[in-house]
């Protein structure tokens, strides 16, 4: 089983996809099977945690097989500490995302289910490849069902925002694939742990290298995306289904980031880092800034997750310990956070027509499920103690001050409170005050079976998460750590910060 | 002259009775039946052909034949199953699109047949009077197909166009085989690169190089590299679309097989020169063609500056050195000719042998109305965006995997920039027919709700072609890899010093 459940979780998707496209476009076929198919790959990536074994180095589950002979490109899959929950976390967001598709979803449900379990496909793919070629195949894959939903169910200006976002993706990976050329150029392989080894020696020019670094640095700063390079968000997350959305932002960029750009050239990545403190920081107070004055909910979120993203990268390239730790900790905060978030919002598109936040106003009566959910995950993206967000902004901030960038913090600081500022606003004009034709014309439903079942195991984790982060923060620090962070002296440090973090919240 | 010398040219020797063939029954039938049984002839001969071409690939074939005119060799058995593939798919697609009462349907299917005979001969030919004639068998049957829209004013004026310029171009080309003659007293190709063996001191260089650039002009208009690619889009707009699913494709398979042979194999030791003037051509055809096919509204001319484009990209694979280059080379045009024909002939069914549906807004809807041609169109876009997983990306990553190894990683990052700019047109199409149809989006014509078995199989083999080469490309890439290393300069000289000054010479 260990030798094979990466694949299984790449291929099991796929069958789904598969029987969908040989199954008639029926009611609610097609949201079914994807469903099935969604649990069932959920349970099998569920196996990665379970059979992880703390303290190996390298890569577990690992599977290398030469899939084309020359150049030399390996079927080269594997995990450790770094991607084993991000696969759970890709696992965890599919029911989510079809739980929120369930209603929102009305027409052509074939071709939109289709499309998403290829997409959980693509983006198992980033996460477990280790094969830089098979790696960029799954990179670029993951934009196409992605572009195609967004553009068959936009709002109102679907093609548009689906162009930019393929090609805010697509252009900066030309030079991706360049870079990945010149490597193989000189190393002959693909290979990430021979790279790796080949690019510590030093066995490669200095001067190319930091071309190339900067080639994977930029691809992967659109897709996170970093300050100024976000011009595609906003007009995605209000324009994608909102299972799309959830899974577009954040955890592919982050990622990659950390395996392939801090893992790989770290060097390099060191000399950039005083620019990207600056620029994460840029972006956490210009993310909340601009979710303050959004008028439409879905760019209010587009915006707070772009300071939220900012904050993760904060924490990768301040090159502690604690703050990387913190910020894949976070990213997995984040994305259940903002899937929370995604689901509850759409939920109310689906049942009021509109994302316009003034149009809403005194649902908390009405709705006491949804406002209570919403209030818990507003209260854990905002950073409240016992709740999964303040452990990873904990980290990420105190490492931050700690590792001398005291300014910057201080201004990564100040976002975190804006962002309180935003959401608790956004909660007052939704869901408290008057209510108004809207609102309290004729009464809705609240959340259906679907939506709770998804909902309160996501609550709980939430609570779980920030209660006992060590059960994932443990398996976190397994990670394969470039050379320069001396992984060995770093671990008890951050075992130390989060004991004290922890202590301090009870 | 052997008898075993025809085995050589089986192919094309099948091909020219099938030809015959046809023109005759086609001749001694009565106006009024139906022709399209001459078709399933044409399919049967350029089956057999197929798989004449398929047992080229045994080295007890290999050799040269008819006093040294012709050669087989994996190379050539490499372009006759990519060429007599094509020309099938071609055939069983028109078999379905073509409108049935049409009595030239039979000189229709004999002119595609006479076609792929000279594009056969073009990538065996080793003698440049062969390699004309080849050309001109080639380019003549396209000219005809080109305008074979006799009522519509289109099709009479792509037919001329194609037919001025092409000329136009193959004079030029027919000048080249000329000066070089003159500069080393022969015409075959072995014996020219013999000839020319001695760099620096090669004699006659003023002449041999004119001669170069001559042949280079002739055979980049014929495969619609900029900036001699001012035809392709009206001959293509002007051409119905099963026709244009062959020309854009097969004759391109074949002027390119003769470009790498008098690159790599003519003038392989001056390789200083042609390098950097291709260089500046393969950027020059990306660009143009992308930015000209951005602001199109047609799609068969938006998909003629697409095909523009490609040809840049092919090219961008000589900037590598032999066998890398010719492999990277071939294995392209294999990923571009199954996704072009594949897409030509979607778009030939939606928009019909008239092009009654001929804008890009026109295909708005088309996942609604018809999900299968909707998703086969969006597949072949995505294959020519060059996405992972389909022939388009294999096909780009060899040619700028094959580009960087030669040292020209700027011509990669501008290729692969150009293909973002592409990515944005391609889009624009695939997204218009994902979109939900308004009120006045011109309904589907009927024909798209049933799709006959004969044009079903075209696009199941140019989609299975484009499926595999993304993802288990390896079978073609040996394939053309062991066609790389057939076409060494001077196979019979007696030292392999050619190919040691090519690659030792500094990349420019």
């Amino acid at each position: 089983m260990n030798d094979s459940i990466l694949t299984l979780i790449l291929l099991a998707p796929l069958v789904g996809a598969g029987l969908i496209a040989l199954l008639p476009d029926r009611g609610k076929l097609p949201a079914w099977i994807a469903l099935l198919t969604s649990l069932v790959t959920f349970l099998f990536t569920l196996h990665l945690p379970a059979h992880f074994i703390h303290g190996q180095a390298g890569f577990q589950f690992e599977i290398n097989r030469p899939w084309i002979e020359l150049p030399p490109i390996n079927y080269h899959v594997g995990v450790d500490g770094l991607s084993v929950w991000l696969v759970v976390l890709v696992g965890l967001l599919a029911p989510a995302g079809i739980v929120a598709s369930w209603n929102s979803i009305k027409e052509r449900r074939k071709i939109f289910y289709l499309l998403f379990l290829v997409q959980q496909t693509a983006m198992y793919g980033v996460f477990i490849s280790l094969d830089l070629m098979v790696y960029y195949g799954f990179w670029e894959l993951s934009l196409v069902p992605m572009a195609i939903l967004i553009a068959m169910y936009g709002r109102k200006e679907g093609a548009k925002a689906a162009t930019k976002f393929f090609l805010f993706t697509f252009i900066p990976s030309a030079p991706l694939l360049v870079a990945i050329l010149w490597l193989y150029a000189r190393t002959q392989t693909f290979n990430f742990v021979d790279l790796q080894a080949m690019i510590a020696s030093g066995a490669l020019p200095v001067g190319p290298l930091y071309w190339v670094a900067f080639a994977f640095l930029f691809a992967f700063a659109v897709k996170v995306p970093l300050f100024p390079l976000h011009g595609w968000l906003a007009d995605t997350f209000s324009e994608a289904p909102v299972a799309m959305a959830m899974v577009v932002a954040g955890k592919l960029g982050l990622y990659s980031m950390i395996r392939f750009h801090v893992g790989l050239f770290p060097a390099q990545a060191r000399q950039v880092a005083p620019l990207l403190i600056a620029l994460a920081v840029i972006g956490i107070l210009y993310g909340a800034c601009l979710a303050l004055v959004q008028r439409d909910f879905w760019r209010l979120l587009a915006f707070a997750a772009m300071g939220h993203l900012s904050l993760i990268v904060l924490g990768i390239y301040g090159f502690t310990a604690a703050g990387s730790g913190g910020a894949i900790y976070q990213i997995l905060n984040n994305e259940m956070i903002d899937a929370a978030l995604f689901v509850l919002l759409g939920a109310l598109e689906v049942r009021y027509f509109t994302s316009q936040i003034a149009a809403y106003g005194g649902l908390a009566a009405r709705l006491p499920q949804t406002v209570t959910l919403f209030v818990i995950s507003s209260l854990a993206m905002i950073g409240l103690p016992l709740l999964n967000g303040f452990v990873g902004e904990f980290l990420i901030l105190s490492s931050a001050f700690g590792a001398g960038h005291r300014g910057w913090a201080i201004g990564a600081t100040l976002g975190v409170i804006l962002s309180a500022a935003y959401m608790l606003w956004l909660i007052q004009r939704i869901f408290y005050g008057p209510t108004n034709d809207l609102t309290g014309g004729t009464s809705v439903p609240d959340l259906h079976l679907g939506e709770q079942l998804l909902l309160w195991p996501f609550a709980v984790l939430m609570l779980v998460m920030g209660v006992a982060p060590m059960l994932w923060i443990n398996t976190i620090q397994d990670r394969n750590t470039p050379t320069v962070l001396n992984g060995s002296a770093a671990a008890p440090q951050l075992s130390v910060t989060m004991k004290a973090s922890v202590e301090g919240q009870q | 002259m052997n008898p075993g010398d025809s085995l050589h040219i089986l192919p094309e020797i099948i091909l020219t009775l099938t030809g015959v063939l046809i023109m005759i029954i086609d001749a001694s039938l009565a106006t009024g039946v139906a022709r399209r049984p001459l078709g399933w002839i044409a399919c049967l001969g350029t089956m057999g052909a197929l798989l004449a071409s398929v047992s080229e690939f045994s080295p007890r074939l290999t050799g040269t034949g008819f006093y040294g005119t012709v050669e087989t060799t994996p190379f050539t058995a490499f372009f006759h199953v990519l060429i007599c593939g094509i020309v099938l798919a071609a055939l069983l697609l028109a078999l379905d699109t073509l409108p049935g009462d049409s009595h030239h349907q039979g000189e229709y299917y004999a002119l595609v047949v006479f076609g792929s005979v000279g594009m056969c001969l073009l990538t065996s030919a080793v003698e440049l009077l062969v390699v004309f004639i080849a050309l001109e068998i080639s380019s003549i049957s396209t000219y005809i197909l080109a305008g074979y829209r006799k009522r519509t004013g289109r099709g009479p004026e792509a037919a001329i166009k194609y037919f001025l310029l092409g000329s136009f171009a193959t004079a030029f080309l027919l000048y080249g085989i000329a000066l070089i003659f003159g500069a080393t007293g022969t015409t075959q190709i072995y014996e020219i690169a013999h000839a020319l063996q001695a760099v620096p001191n090669v004699p006659n260089l003023p002449l041999v190089l004119t001669s170069l650039a001559l042949m280079l002009v002739g055979i980049l208009f014929k495969v619609s590299a900029a900036p001699f690619h001012v035809w392709t889009p009206d001959v293509y707009e002007g051409a119905p679309s099963p026709v244009v699913a062959l020309m854009s494709t097969a004759p391109k398979a074949a002027a390119f097989a003769l470009l790498l042979r008098v690159v790599y194999e003519i003038f392989p030791t001056l390789r200083s020169i042609w390098s950097p003037l291709l260089w500046a051509v393969a950027i020059l055809s990306m660009t143009v063609g992308n930015l000209a096919a951005l602001r199109q509204q047609n799609v068969k001319r938006m998909l003629a500056y697409s095909a523009i484009a490609h040809a840049g990209y092919l090219l961008a694979a000589l900037a590598a050195t032999a066998p890398e280059g010719i492999a990277a080379g071939a294995f392209y045009i294999t990923a571009y000719a199954a996704m072009n024909v594949g897409i030509f002939a979607v778009v030939a069914l939606i928009s019909g042998y008239d092009d009654e549906l001929p804008l890009i807004q026109d295909f708005r809807g088309l996942w609604y109305r018809s999900p299968v041609l909707g998703g086969l169109l969006t597949f072949f876009l995505i294959s020519l965006v060059g996405i992972p997983f389909t022939g388009g990306f294999f096909g780009k990553f060899y040619s700028f995997s094959a580009a960087v190894g030669g040292g020209a990683v700027w011509l990669a990052i501008i290729g692969l920039l150009n293909s973002g700019v592409a990515a944005t047109y391609y889009l624009r199409l695939a997204f218009v027919a994902a979109q939900r149809p308004t009120d006045d989006t011109p309904a589907l014509p009927a024909r798209t709700s049933s799709i006959g078995i004969m044009v079903s199989a075209a696009i199941g083999l140019a989609a299975v072609a484009t499926l595999a080469l993304g993802i288990i490309p390896g079978a073609i890439l040996n394939a053309s890899q062991s066609a790389a290393h057939t076409l060494q300069p001077l196979p019979d000289a007696p030292t392999t010093e050619a190919p040691a000054t090519a690659s030792a010479k500094p990349n420019p």
